[in-house]
């Protein structure tokens, strides 16, 4: 036995991933996932029943019995939350059990049947690719060619839809008739991921691949691209998975696949992932650290108007009230980016390091300011808020906060706000 | 003898553009007849009357939970009413839609979707285009045009998700623009924006007027109605009173949309209206 699955299986999977990838793509836009998964869960007594009732084990025939019941869930839904005072979760999470749990009922059933052959249907809970045939995969292209037909022609549609239905509406888009298409994508794609992945695991493969996709793009072109390669990339190498390790079920293995790569693009991707944002955090934490100590610089030396004179770091601990070694480090940092410089007597402001330290304390002052004319805040109450500020107001709003207070000269404390410009040569000349 | 049946032919000819272009200059643009609406038993709108002119830039006001938004959506045929009718220069809107731009509710969509602004913009054209054709080079070049006005074309290729609610507003100000239409129906096109894009979008709607649109947007600010508006629609389940804004904006008519709960803005309204008039 080689370590690759059959070539008809990898085929099935490689159709399976592209529809759950496209479509999943749609369903995550609209909200729609746990929609799909009471859609799935609703087919397994469909299945059952089409057995009971045909004897019949073809593909086909099981799966009109999935869709029945399935679109029957997903209308008993819709009945609900129109007609009760039940909200959607409430709706998905009752039709999906009561379902689920018919659907269980009757395969024990089958079970203890006289001609006892169920075996198989079973395999629907969990999905099994090891079962796939060249008629399942034939059937499975044959809906999966219409599925991205439709996603094809109608795109543009299925896009606006999905942005701002009311608006496509008004624009004279059959909005009824593109939510319907959309929902039939939804049943055709569970349809097809039944045999392989199962009732219970369907959704797994429409969602992860979509988020996933998401995370890297922010277009929705290259989201449904992306999310197909992905949704065909995990259901191999969880087929790899299934067929090397004894005991390992497909299904699963396609979907802590999935599962794991989503988890790993949250964390990761460049813009949007958690790493990204906490990275973020902690360049702005450090920046809010430098600029700080710049200000208490200012601050020491503003006394005397005496902008050269060094400090040491004794005081310089005391005053920002962190420990010499924060401290320290952070003198450090600050000499790197050339704006301050280590003397015998200890830290000197170079220039450069004044200009910054000028333009901090100015818009922090301003800012103060603003607080205490416009909204009636006490001097006192408007030190922290400008603490936080002075960090993040850009430039834009500095020169329109200016404006606002008709380029004021003192703070509400008194102090003199520090002018934009050269300001060494103003103020070491006063 | 020949020239009778080239002149009956030109007087049909001319009847068909009209009726084609339904530039009816007898039918006003908005027209609405005895409109009810209810959700669920409980009614939103009650009894609405009203005629709207053309060119002139119209505030719908009222009270939260007023109808404003169901009136809108009722003209653009997203509500069906429970009685009454509207008609868009004479005929329903289903006929007219190439003629209204509508733009919701800036907070009404998703903006962490997967798209651009310049595709947003580009939305303003499927009307036009139809079922299955793509939008092409001229309806680019047409949603570019339409960014420049509302002053971000530098932002065509911004993620939307990146925008401030300012340019958000002003996206779907050019999506709206990109209609090409005689009417624009907005939908809170001031709220949450900074005052920099409050005079932008007030000077583009004005723009529209002078070209001859026709602008009904609802609003919030009682203070800058007459300075901002011809026309105004007072609304209150019922419509208390519709007409320009010099005989309708009164403390008397805002009293009876507002009841007793805004006095101090009736009070300053009045104030307003006062210096207009030059009254002592």
């Amino acid at each position: 036995m080689s370590w690759l699955p059959e070539g008809i299986v990898l085929q099935g999977l490689a159709i399976l991933g592209t529809t759950c990838g496209t479509v999943g793509c749609f369903a995550l836009l609209r909200r729609q996932n746990l929609l799909a998964d009471t859609l799935a869960h609703a087919a397994l007594p469909g299945i059952c029943a089409a057995y009971l009732l045909t004897g019949d084990k073809d593909l086909p025939v099981l799966l009109l019995g999935a869709a029945v019941s399935g679109t029957l869930g997903v209308w008993l839904v819709l009945a609900i939350v129109q007609t009760s005072r039940l909200k959607q979760d409430a709706a998905l999470g009752i039709v999906l059990s009561t379902f689920f749990a018919g659907g269980l009922l009757l395969l024990t059933y089958l079970q203890n049947f006289p001609d006892g052959n169920q075996a198989g249907l079973n395999t629907f809970i969990y999905g099994q690719t090891a079962y796939l045939r060249e008629e399942h995969v034939r059937w499975m292209l044959g809906i999966s060619v219409v599925l991205l037909s439709v996603v094809a022609v109608f795109y543009k549609e299925f896009k606006l839809v999905c942005f701002d239905p009311d608006y496509a509406q008004t624009l004279g888009l059959r909005r009824r008739v593109l939510e319907f298409l959309l929902a039939m994508l939804l049943v055709l794609t569970v349809l097809i991921s039944l045999r392989s992945v199962g009732v219970v695991l369907t959704v797994g493969l429409l969602t992860a691949p979509a988020a996933t996709a998401r995370q890297w793009t922010n277009r929705l072109g290259s989201m449904i691209v992306l999310a197909a390669v992905i949704g065909v990339a995990c259901s191999w190498l969880g087929a790899v998975w299934s067929q090397n390790v004894p005991l390992t079920p497909a299904g699963p293995a396609i979907v802590l696949t999935a599962s794991v790569v989503m988890l790993g693009s949250l964390l990761l991707a460049p813009q949007r992932g958690v790493l990204a944002a906490w990275l973020r955090q902690l360049a702005h934490r450090r920046r809010v650290r430098l600029e700080n100590l710049l200000t208490d610089f200012y601050r020491l030396n503003e006394v005397r108007h005496d902008w050269e004179q060094p400090r040491n770091l004794v005081e310089l601990a005391e005053v920002r009230g962190q420990p010499e070694e924060v401290v320290r480090r952070t003198l450090h940092d600050l000499e790197d980016a050339g704006l301050v410089v280590e003397t015998d007597d200890g830290w000197r402001l170079t220039q450069q390091g004044l200009q910054e330290a000028a333009r901090i304390v100015r818009t922090h002052r301003l800012w103060e300011l603003y607080l205490s004319r416009r909204l009636d805040l006490a001097a006192d109450h408007t030190h922290r808020d400008a603490e936080a500020m002075e960090h993040a107001l850009t430039p834009e709003l500095v020169a329109e906060l200016e404006s606002a207070l008709e380029n004021p000269e003192t703070d509400p404390q008194g102090k003199p706000i520090p002018r934009g410009k050269p300001l060494s040569e103003n103020q070491e000349g006063s | 003898m020949s020239q009778t049946p080239d002149a009956a032919a030109r007087v049909v000819d001319l009847t068909l553009a009209q009726s084609s272009a339904s530039s009816d200059s007898s039918a006003p643009p908005i027209e609405v007849h005895d409109l009810t609406v209810a959700y669920q038993t409980r009614p939103v709108l009650w009894d609405v009357d009203l005629t709207l002119p053309e060119g002139k830039l119209i505030a719908i006001v009222g009270p939260n939970g007023a109808g404003k938004t169901t009136l809108l959506k009722a003209v653009v045929d997203l509500i069906s009413p429970a009685a009454g009718w509207v008609r868009i220069y004479g005929k329903p809107y289903r006929q007219q839609r190439h003629l209204v731009a509508y733009m919701p509710q800036r907070t009404s969509v998703d903006w962490d979707f997967p798209t651009s602004v310049l595709d947003v913009v580009l939305m303003g054209t499927y009307g036009r285009l139809g079922w299955f054709r793509r939008p092409g080079r001229a309806e680019r070049s047409l949603a570019r045009r339409c960014l420049e006005r509302v002053g971000i074309a530098n932002l065509a290729r911004r993620q939307i998700s990146e925008l401030s609610g300012g340019q958000q507003q002003r996206v779907f100000l050019a999506r709206a623009l990109a209609q090409e239409a005689r009417i624009y129906l907005m939908d809170e096109p001031f709220a949450g924006v900074d005052a920099t894009t409050e005079r932008a979008i007030i000077q583009l709607l004005r723009q529209l007027r002078d070209s001859g649109r026709t602008v009904v947007a609802v609003h919030h600010d009682l203070q800058s109605i007459p300075e901002y508006f011809d026309w105004v629609v007072l609304l209150n389940l019922r419509l208390i009173a519709a007409g320009p804004v010099a005989d309708v904006f009164t403390p008397a008519n805002l009293q009876r949309t507002y009841g007793g709960q805004l006095k101090i803005l009736t009070q300053a309204a009045e104030a307003l209206l006062r210096r207009e008039e030059g009254r002592p």
